[in-house]
């Protein structure tokens, strides 16, 4: 039930967020309504990274504790990370077209994410592979683990290996320069995700303790 | 806990304090998915005794075996083997236990001696070479020390991880089908071994669809049929024409599998 | 010699000998590498200013495809007789197993790095003698950073159906890390720069290489468990 409220509560925040984003927040100059696609763009990463965490924190508690709980933690946090992760592949390459003239450029915050992405899908094509429960949670443990050890690893190579992308705005050590409005929407918006990627999670997990008692 | 130094051997009818059972296993389950391979099992062996699981292929012999070896985790039960909780420690009784499983862990390319080196080193055991090769000798395999173990015959290379077993300081010995690919002498041979293994005061589990030398190393006998232990008897109390048709009954019966 | 050194030198020694003794692995590796020249040369085209330009990739490529063959059949030859099992029961930390394992992986690495170097040379008609004591230094990392996660992924895939398939897919996301430094600094190596312009790419390699072991190190017993 409770799983329920969020998810009314994820669909009333981002219509909430949407709404803002397209009425509320004010047209960029020079970047025009595409600018309000960062809107989404943004708080995806936040909560793709949020889910990612989640999906370490789960194989951690799991290699810890082999409590079957965390392993459905982490199951239930990955797809929807894929999910959010997707989503902002996909909106940074709207984005990105009119901006930079292409559907995709091989930049380092987008690089950055695709890798992540890729090592997530491997993840849970490893799970569906494995059909022993046991076996499964351990080995995509280890596997969930390894990929969230290598989130910096990849972030620092990627960006070296270019300097293409705009400085981080929000993640930078500058003050950042986003106007007051903008800010509220990329808010709301990131609350928004953040509900949603929460009743995703709750729901998966449901879904994944019947599997369990299910099967066993 | 099993006293230390040599113990004296036990009748199979002697009543056994509750420190000397190697094995106790108390309504172990296993399930894969929906289908379930082993169900309310529960089993006890006190050290010197021998068990012989007698089953049909697919009854669960192997499975049952494997949970003992700490390969397997039950889906529920209790195991304890010497005492100590082998679900929850396993890495804690695995010095205590020998396996001879359906393979014969040897590797091809490597030599008899080699093999038995390397397990020995990674069990922790001294591994000189006359040790190494005295326990070839046991297993009359020591003409073939030097050759590739590529160039063996099953009985052989099941006789090799026998030789494995006799490096190790096992408590409790559990053979998979230890029989299988063995001529008339190589099965005597093993009989003999397994006896004066528990004479020392080790404990026995034998898995094995081969009736009569199953038969001839046991205290006890249980049946496995679909899963479940349909019989469980000391072998004394029961004639060996009885044993046999109850078990062609029981086993091969309505609980011949797949 | 304690009994975690002596168990990760027993699985290494034992993996090098059976190698040594049966070439099947080392045969095929080196033929591939053979092979892969000569796709390199046909799908670059004959000009040899393309090859020169991409030979850092092409030689990271080439280490890269043939690890993950190296890395998938390095847990097979435990899956005869069912040697598995026997390293799941013998006592003792398991990541002795690892790295010994590793150890071994990281031989037939070398091999194959030094072969693959030789037939570059020969067929694309380089010179790497000035570039070798750097080169060397870069290999170690990258191969490092390499092996110690193909190493662990190989495990875990020796036991899944579409193995063949599922390592490359779980292995090459998870080493673009070594892959970019590698390639960059294998680029300054070749190019005559003092190794020092690579400083950060070697660091992260470096860095990288110790994560990799760390997590190998740690989780590999929830990997060899059945």
């Amino acid at each position: 039930m409770a799983a329920r409220a969020l998810g009314w509560l994820a669909v009333l925040a981002l219509i909430a967020g949407l709404g803002a984003a397209f009425g509320y927040a004010p047209r960029e100059v020079v970047q025009g309504n595409v600018r309000r696609i960062m809107c989404l763009l943004l708080p995806g990463v936040l909560t793709a990274l949020l889910a990612f965490a989640v999906v370490f924190v789960g194989r951690v508690g799991y290699v810890l504790t082999e409590g079957q709980v965390w392993d459905r933690l982490a199951l239930a946090a990955a797809e929807p990370g894929v999910l959010f992760t997707g989503i902002t592949i996909v909106s940074g390459s709207i984005w990105g077209k009119p901006t930079w003239g292409t559907w995709w450029t091989w930049d380092a915050r987008l690089t950055s994410t695709a890798v992540l992405f890729l090592v997530y899908v491997g993840y849970l094509l490893l799970r569906g592979m494995v059909d022993d429960p046991d076996r499964r949670a351990r080995v995509a443990a280890v596997v969930g683990i390894l990929g969230a050890a290598n989130i910096p690893i990849v972030h620092f190579s990627v960006k070296w290996w270019r300097a293409l992308h705009q400085p981080s705005t929000i993640l930078g050590p500058e003050p950042s320069p986003i106007a007051a409005p903008i800010a509220a929407t990329l808010l709301v918006n990131w609350i928004a995700f953040t509900l949603l990627f929460a009743y995703l999670l709750a729901a998966r997990m449901q879904i994944a303790r019947l599997e369990d008692t299910h099967a066993g | 806990m099993i006293a230390a130094g040599p113990v004296p051997a036990r009748g199979p009818t002697a009543p056994l304090p509750a420190s000397d059972f190697m094995i106790q296993a108390g309504r172990l389950r296993k399930t894969y998915g929906p289908a379930t391979v082993l169900e309310d099992v529960s089993l006890e062996l006190g050290a010197g005794q021998g068990v012989t699981l007698l089953g049909a292929n697919g009854a669960g012999k192997t499975t049952l075996l494997r949970i003992f070896a700490t390969l397997l985790r039950p889906t529920s039960g209790s195991l304890r083997i010497a005492g100590v909780d082998a679900v929850r420690e396993p890495e804690a009784v695995r010095r205590a236990i020998g396996m001879v499983g359906h393979g014969s862990w040897v590797y091809e390319e490597l030599t008899a001696l080699e093999n038995l080196r390397f397990w020995a080193g990674m069990g922790g055991h001294d591994a000189s070479r006359e040790r190494l090769r005295d326990a070839l000798e046991q297993v009359e395999l020591g003409g073939s020390a030097g050759r590739r173990a590529r160039t063996f015959s099953a009985g052989m290379k099941r006789r090799l991880a026998l030789a494995r077993v006799l490096l190790g300081r096992a408590r409790l010995l559990l053979l998979d089908e230890p029989f299988t690919g063995l001529d008339r002498a190589g099965r005597k041979w093993l009989g003999e071994f397994l006896l004066a293994f528990k004479a020392r005061g080790g404990a026995l589990v034998v898995a094995t669809h081969s009736f009569d030398a199953g038969v001839g190393v046991a205290d006890r006998i249980a049946i496995l049929s679909g899963g479940r232990i349909v019989l469980d008897r000391d072998a004394a109390q029961l004639g060996h024409e009885d044993l046999r048709r109850l078990y062609d009954e029981l086993a091969m019966g309505p609980g011949s599998a797949a | 010699m304690s009994g975690y050194v002596r168990r990760a030198w027993m699985v290494a020694w034992k993996d090098v000998l059976s190698e040594r003794r049966s070439k099947e692995s080392l045969n095929a590796l080196v033929f591939f590498s053979l092979l892969l020249l000569f796709v390199f040369q046909f799908a670059l085209g004959p000009e040899r200013t393309r090859v020169e330009a991409a030979l850092p990739g092409l030689l990271w490529l080439a280490f890269i495809l043939s690890g993950l063959l190296a890395f998938g059949r390095a847990f097979l030859i435990e899956r005869e007789n069912d040697c598995w099992e026997g390293l799941v029961l013998s006592p003792g930390d398991k990541s002795a197993i690892y790295l010994g394992k590793l150890a071994g992986n990281l031989l037939v690495m070398l091999v194959v790095e030094v072969v693959l170097l030789v037939l570059f040379a020969v067929f694309f008609a380089l010179d790497f003698t000035p570039a070798l004591p750097a080169l060397a230094a870069v290999l170690a990392l990258g191969t490092l950073g390499l092996a110690a996660v193909g190493t662990l992924f190989g495990a875990i895939t020796a036991q899944v159906r579409a193995r063949e398939v599922l390592l490359p897919v779980l292995l090459l996301p998870a080493v673009v890390p070594v892959l970019l430094a590698s390639v960059s600094a294998t680029q300054t190596a070749l190019s005559g720069q003092p190794l020092a312009e690579a400083a950060q790419w070697l660091k992260l390699l470096a860095a990288a290489d110790l994560v990799y072991l760390v997590v190998g190190v740690l989780t590999f017993e929830f990997v060899l468990e059945g």
